[in-house]
């Protein structure tokens, strides 16, 4: 232990840590991008199918041998239950070529490879027409493209058009690019809401008389410990249209019983929650800031003559700025990647990008491009994690 | 502007300021407060019902906390919390102290980028790293295992013990160190008798920032999670978006105690850090 220098002790020390997260932590980020360009799926299932297919010129349709071989690919992969994987990437590429890559093996029946029919062109467009179009064939192909930039093309609304130009979706199509603008515009709007609520807080807490701030300040930090799900149930009980606060609105009368006010699992129910779950994030670094500052500055100010307002705004207010940003970001950077409360309170109306990235991982199943939206996202968040390097500086950190 | 009127506005500021700060505590705690009494409600409402605001002793009820501990899903769920919550944190602690000590010394070289490397994983939204995990881990067969999680929830939470320990190391006396060396005592020696007792405090409570961490967690346990890894988290979740029955407000309760505990005993550590540090 007490060999090197010092400096490779101290790294040394380190070094377990920093192995296990790279182990546990930085390699299933580095999956996570591997996975949003690379897919070897429809490559490892039809393999000679798309070897006959790279000397195909792309027009019209290919050879009788490519027909043959994917009709014996396609077969086996109904033997090793592997069909549904490949037909469902590749009718990604094209929608409704799912059924007919699932349908085309189990009509050839299992004796066609023993006993082949004359012709397996004109018998897989039997099958299906689709067998003797271009777009289809050109369908395999591409989804047999292991490396893919259609991922992330997809993830800002972008599509490869049939003639190799890229180009933007079709409008109803667009989604993933304002669903980016709406968490933006949330996660923003969510942080001007905890500065608003939570500056006073703090300067509550810290100007207090002695024997009340301390039970303010128990009233910021139980909610912070609080479970994440506790918090989000309690707004879900106290919003929902048979909830707490409209019975009191309708009890003083300030709305009709049958025309309760929708609150949650829409856009006010994800504001709502999240501002109220972020909220001591935003305080404790601007408590700890305006702790530190000396109270003679106030009286300094209005013995000079300003009003408190004036004495606010130019004195007191720049000094906290250093709070005000290391909390603003905090709650930025937690905002843009959230996914539990607006999965519970947000409804249709209300979901984040993390929320498309988690129906794409267990709903949709398509992995490629759960893993392109999550990069994006990643992206940004390490962008802010530098930036808030820069401003605050990490080692600046502080918890409760 | 005359005094008076002066007077009125600053009575007037003082006033809204007080009305305003009353409104956001209340904001602050409305949710915790609504959660415990409804929590004892007879009746499978999520509202007062008006028996309980007349105190009615028969529209309270401990019934639902009685469905808890009939429910062998939630006792299951305690298991598999805490089983991965404490190997987690014992991970976590132990790996994020040794760093911690390196991270204090002055000699550490790339200290800011070691330092943002291991905080990371608390900043990254847990989605991306669910995501992450799931890929990964499937490939290595942990997939639906304890150890998978308990893992990915060390990582996750080995920043909080890095954090807490190496504030609480800026204020350890290094002399001490010194005149523990000029004593004869081997580094081990030194770190297990001398530094070791004085951070405990701050060791701990990093310990309990990571096992609430885990304790909280259930995107991974989602994602990754199968159905013998069921945490109290993903069980809460499933009764949210399913079946929502008061049972759920019975947890809340008892996990908003658990929290009050935990609050109070970092906060008793941290005051007991500070006398011991200075």
């Amino acid at each position: 232990m007490a060999a090197g220098s010092p400096r490779i002790r101290a790294a040394g020390l380190t070094i377990p840590l920093i192995a296990f997260i790279g182990v546990t932590f930085i390699a299933p980020l580095g999956t996570l991008l591997t996975r949003s360009v690379y897919d070897a799926e429809v490559a490892e299932i039809l393999p000679e199918t798309l070897a006959v297919l790279a000397d195909w010129d792309g027009s019209g349709t290919p050879s009788e041998a490519t027909y043959a071989t994917i009709a014996r690919e396609l077969l086996r992969a109904r033997d090793e239950r592997t069909l549904g994987r490949a037909a469902t990437r590749i009718n990604r590429i094209q929608s409704g070529l799912r059924s007919v890559v699932v349908k085309t093996p189990r009509r050839l029946g299992r004796d066609a490879d023993a006993d082949p029919p004359s012709s397996w062109r004109e018998a897989l467009v039997a099958i299906d027409d689709a067998w003797a179009e271009t777009a289809t064939w050109r369908a395999v192909r591409e989804a047999g493209q292991p490396f893919t930039p259609r991922h992330f093309l997809n993830a800002v609304d972008l599509e490869t058009r049939p003639d190799g130009s890229i180009g933007a979706m079709p409008e109803t199509r667009r989604i993933y690019v304002p669903l980016y603008l709406r968490t933006l515009w949330v996660s923003l709007g969510v942080t001007a809401l905890c500065l608003v609520i939570g500056y006073p807080i703090a300067h509550a807490i810290v100007h207090a008389p002695s024997r009340w701030s301390t039970t303010l300040l128990v009233l910021v930090l139980v909610p912070f410990w609080t479970s994440l799900l506790v918090r989000t149930t309690a707004w879900i009980v106290l919003l929902q249209n048979q909830g707490v606060v409209n019975d009191i609105l309708v009890a003083l009368g300030i709305v009709a019983d049958n025309d309760r006010i929708a609150m949650i699992y829409n856009m006010t129910g994800t504001f709502v929650a999240m501002t109220h779950v972020l909220l001591p994030f935003m305080v404790l670094p601007l408590y700890s800031v305006m702790r530190s500052i000396p109270a003679r500055h106030m009286d300094a100010a209005a013995s000079l003559g300003a009003t408190p307002m004036q004495a606010f705004r130019r004195v007191y207010w720049p000094q906290t700025l250093p709070g005000v940003g290391a909390g603003s970001l905090l709650v930025f950077i937690l905002a843009i990647g959230y996914y539990i409360t607006p999965a519970l309170v947000g409804g249709q109306s209300g979901q984040l990008i993390s929320n498309m990235i988690a129906y794409h991982m267990q709903t949709s199943l398509n992995w490629g491009l759960a893993a392109a939206l999550a990069a994006i996202l990643l992206l940004a968040v390490i962008g802010l994690y530098v930036l808030y390097d820069r401003v605050v500086g990490i080692d600046r950190m502080r918890l409760g | 502007m005359t005094t008076a009127t002066t007077y009125v506005g600053r009575r007037l500021g003082r006033y809204a300021y007080v009305g305003f700060c009353a409104c956001a505590f209340v904001f602050l705690v409305a949710p915790i407060l609504v959660i415990v009494p409804l929590s004892f409600n007879a009746e499978p409402y999520f509202t007062f019902t008006e028996g309980m605001l007349r105190l009615d002793p028969d529209a309270w009820s401990l019934r639902w906390y009685r469905s808890i501990v009939e429910d062998e899903q939630w006792g299951r769920a305690l298991v598999n919390s805490m089983i991965i919550g404490v190997a987690a944190t014992l991970l976590a602690t132990t790996l994020g102290t040794v760093a911690a000590l390196g991270l204090a010394n002055s000699a550490m070289p790339a200290r800011r980028l070691a330092m943002g490397i291991l905080i990371s994983p608390m900043i990254t939204p847990v989605i991306i790293v669910a995501v992450g995990v799931f890929f990964f881990y499937s490939k290595l067969g942990l997939a639906q295992t304890h150890l998978g999680l308990i893992l990915a929830h060390a990582a996750l939470g080995a920043p909080f013990v890095v954090i807490t320990v190496t504030a609480t190391l800026a204020g350890f006396d290094q002399t001490l160190m010194r005149a523990a060396a000029s004593l004869g005592a081997r580094p081990l020696t030194r770190f297990r008798r001398v530094q070791l007792p004085l951070i405990a405090p701050g060791v701990f409570s990093g310990g309990l920032f990571a096992f609430a961490a885990s304790f909280d967690e259930v995107v991974v346990v989602l994602l990754m999670g199968g159905l013998e890894q069921r945490t109290i988290p993903r069980q809460m979740w499933s009764g949210i978006r399913e079946q929502i029955s008061p049972t759920i407000l019975a947890v809340a309760t008892l996990l908003i105690i658990f929290a009050v505990l935990v609050l109070f005993t970092v906060e008793w550590l941290r005051r007991r850090s500070s006398e011991t540090s200075t």
